[in-house]
């Protein structure tokens, strides 16, 4: 695993190692684990990171956030820890404080749209919201006459159809009918729902970037343990070329992440070059979901397909993230429209712009 | 933990900004004054020692060597920039490249110092190029069952035996080779090999070219007779070439000419598909473009690695086995979306050209400097499989 080199990194994983450990939490059929985990990360002020001291977050940084969610995929927790950040994040574009609990936003799909009408009440459907059914409070993305507005939103206004993602996780359908806000105020110049899919879709990258770290260093370590034919599987070429393989997805995804988070972290603004980074992470990273996590599955044979196992813990989410904030052909599409009208000659210098 | 690969994002320095301008400009003058075509991907036929001696006036070949030996002690990051924007241009870089990536840095690691004194600076000026005589006919991928001897003789050796599949052998003033100049031992079969520096165009080597698919007579067979190499010319210790070798492939195997042999076909699509793809193409570019720049990042992230003074092996052997496919693959993937590209595209022609050539060289990708499977071996063993 990688090492830590923040504080906020650093307090996760000793909070995750405590009370994430996924064999334990695999065993837990009655998902007790859930409630002291998030107490503990509440408490350590990391749902809030992105929320400045003034609108009651913790104020750390965007790198910093970034790595943390890197660390949650690699531990694959199932609390709304990403969904929670980035509401506060989007909160905090638009200067609204963020209360405590458990958040979502919404939109969560590029091709859903949150309506705001004049009177300041919020109409629409949002499909594939993740961990609606458990949130508190929704931050959700609006668009109305005078443009785009945010707004934080009671949960208890709104009508959730729950849903479950491949990873067995929360994937709700939330309907909002001219419900009103608590708060609502216009989002910063520039500021739109693409910003938000790519802020998204880098946070998802992360975190599949960090499931499939894991994924290799659990196969590694089966196929260093278990003998068939008389050896170690480890020891036969064709299971070494495979884990070679996994080796290359796991990295291809953790460099397209951490570029993009990096790419963002220092951004002026969400220009062409952070669109390719952005886009480019959510892209990779999810073909490396498939090929890698498919790999992994291939090296652990039957038992990584039983439920007592935890290697679906890491192998259905990354899948399952791979939909949230668009999927990657979504964003193959708009990438390629994005490179097609700059022109031939325009990409080359787009790629190497950093 | 086993997975301790890391890729950390690295931003360019801004001299690296300027670098590329100043790279840009120089081959818009050399397109200009039609050294070469950058349409035309087949440099690989193009021997340009005019153009090679231009980019050593420039400074931009062995940049980041000891300015005494010629070089500028500019940043691997600089000479990134350098060869990027050359690869991309389809500039005919064949004369130099090898010297100024692989076989400079040996030298100035296991030559004697009359001989960097002597060879390092014409690299630098672009004079002298460089093949590297590693295959034999029967030790390709097995590359210590090397068999051509170096038989010891009063102030030197003889060398009797054949290298082959040796790129520019033909045009080469010097090889590095290996030679054996002993037998293996039981404790260790890569034991007995010797690096040595080779001037060619010398008595008792004869040079034989060999047709690819491509219709190219770009690589060699060359056989040596009895040839004489003096001692200077031993490059590290006898019989200890195998530990020698790990850190020339961190070198060799992470560059942008690992991902970037077949990117004229990709540029070539964009071209033909226009400003409204339909949404097959538009996806299609999509992620092609995602992958290229995932690869690219990760390979600068290598670069600034070797700038860290690190040995990354397993990271670049990642890069050149994911880049190869890649590259490999990319032609067929343009050639998909290609067919559905109007008959009236202007650039039609051009494109069909241009994925000709790169089907053909499209197998060799994932075999010159260290085959996949190979590759596939040396990540296995950093994850400690092996």
């Amino acid at each position: 695993m990688a090492e830590s080199d923040n504080i906020v990194v650093e307090t996760a994983e000793k909070i995750f190692a405590d009370l994430a450990d996924p064999q334990t939490i695999n065993n837990d059929r009655k998902d007790s684990w859930q409630a002291p985990l998030w107490r503990a990360l509440s408490e350590a002020g990391l749902p809030l990171s992105w929320v400045p001291d003034d609108l009651g977050g913790s104020g750390a940084s965007l790198a910093d956030g970034f790595a943390l969610l890197n660390a949650a995929g690699r531990f694959a927790v199932a609390v709304p820890l990403a969904e929670t950040m980035l509401a506060g994040w989007l909160l905090a574009q638009a200067r609204i404080s963020s209360p405590e609990g458990e958040m979502t936003v919404l939109p969560a799909s590029p091709k859903d749209r949150i309506s705001v009408d004049t009177d300041g009440a919020l109409s629409g459907r949002a499909r594939g919201v993740p961990f609606a059914k458990t949130a508190k409070h929704f931050a959700v993305l609006a668009h109305g006459r005078d443009g785009v507005s945010i707004a934080l939103v009671d949960a208890a206004r709104a009508r959730i159809e729950a849903g479950l993602n491949v990873g067995y996780d929360h994937s709700d359908t939330v309907t909002l009918d001219k419900v009103q806000p608590i708060t609502i105020k216009p989002a910063p110049n520039g500021f739109d729902q693409t910003i938000l899919m790519l802020m998204g879709g880098v946070a998802r990258s992360l975190q599949i970037a960090g499931a499939l770290e894991s994924m290799l260093d659990i196969s590694v370590r089966y196929s260093n343990e278990r003998v068939a034919f008389e050896k170690k599987i480890s020891k036969f070429q064709a299971v070494q070329h495979n884990l070679a393989r996994l080796a290359g997805e796991s990295a291809a995804a953790l460099a397209a992440a951490t570029s993009a988070a990096d790419a963002i972290a220092n951004a002026r603004s969400f220009n062409d070059e952070v669109y390719l980074e952005a886009a480019s992470a959510k892209i990779r990273c999810a073909e490396a979901a498939e090929k890698g996590g498919g790999i992994a599955h291939q090296v652990h044979g039957a038992i990584g397909f039983t439920m007592e196992h935890i290697l679906h813990r890491y192998s259905l989410r990354a899948l399952a993230w791979r939909d949230d904030f668009g999927s990657e052909s979504y964003w193959a599409v708009e990438l390629g429209k994005l490179v097609t009208n700059r022109g031939a000659d325009e990409l080359w210098p787009l790629v190497a712009s950093r | 933990m086993t997975a301790a690969l890391r890729f950390d994002p690295i931003r360019l320095p801004e001299k690296c900004e300027q670098l590329r301008k100043e790279v840009r400009a120089f081959l818009a003058e050399e397109i200009a004054a039609g050294t070469f075509d950058p349409h035309k991907p087949n440099r690989e036929d193009t021997d340009a020692p005019e153009f090679s001696r231009r980019v050593g006036a420039k400074g931009w070949l062995g940049m980041t060597w000891p300015k005494k030996y010629g070089g500028q002690e500019r940043s691997f990051l600089e000479r990134y920039v350098v060869t990027e924007e050359m690869r991309v241009a389809n500039a005919p870089t064949r004369r130099f490249f090898v010297a100024d990536r692989q076989s400079g840095p040996v030298l100035l690691k296991y030559a004697p110092e009359h001989i960097k004194m002597d060879i390092l600076p014409r690299i630098c000026r672009g004079e002298i190029c460089f093949a590297i005589g590693m295959s034999e006919p029967n030790s390709g991928s097995d590359l210590f069952a090397a068999k051509t001897r170096a038989t010891r003789t009063d102030g030197g050796y003889l060398i009797n035996g054949t290298k082959i599949w040796t790129s520019s052998a033909h045009i080469a003033d010097y090889m590095i080779a290996i030679f054996r100049t002993s037998p293996p031992t039981k404790e260790n079969r890569r034991h007995g090999l010797t690096q040595f520096l080779v001037k060619m165009k010398q008595p008792g080597i004869k040079v034989n070219p060999i047709g690819q698919i491509t219709g190219q007579y770009e690589f060699n067979e060359v056989v040596f007779t009895d040839h004489f190499i003096p001692d200077d010319h031993v490059l590290g210790e006898v019989d200890g070439a195998w530990k020698q070798a790990t850190s020339e492939l961190a070198y060799e195997r992470s560059g942008p000419e690992r991902f970037l042999e077949t990117y004229y076909v990709l540029t070539e699509l964009v071209r033909a598909v226009g400003p409204n793809p339909d949404t097959r193409s538009a996806e299609g570019i999509g992620r092609l473009v995602a992958q290229l720049h995932t690869m690219r990042r990760m390979s600068v992230s290598v670069a600034g690695m070797l700038e860290a003074g690190k040995e990354p092996v397993v990271e670049a052997s990642i890069v050149k086995d994911i880049g190869t496919v890649w590259e490999q693959q990319l032609p067929h993937r343009v050639r998909d979306l290609a067919a559905f590209v109007e008959e009236t595209a202007s650039n039609r022609e051009t494109l069909e050209r241009q994925l000709d050539f790169a089907i053909k060289t499209a197998p060799k990708l994932t075999i010159q400097g260290g085959t996949t499977e190979v590759l596939r071996g040396i990540i296995a063993r950093g994850l400690g499989l092996r």
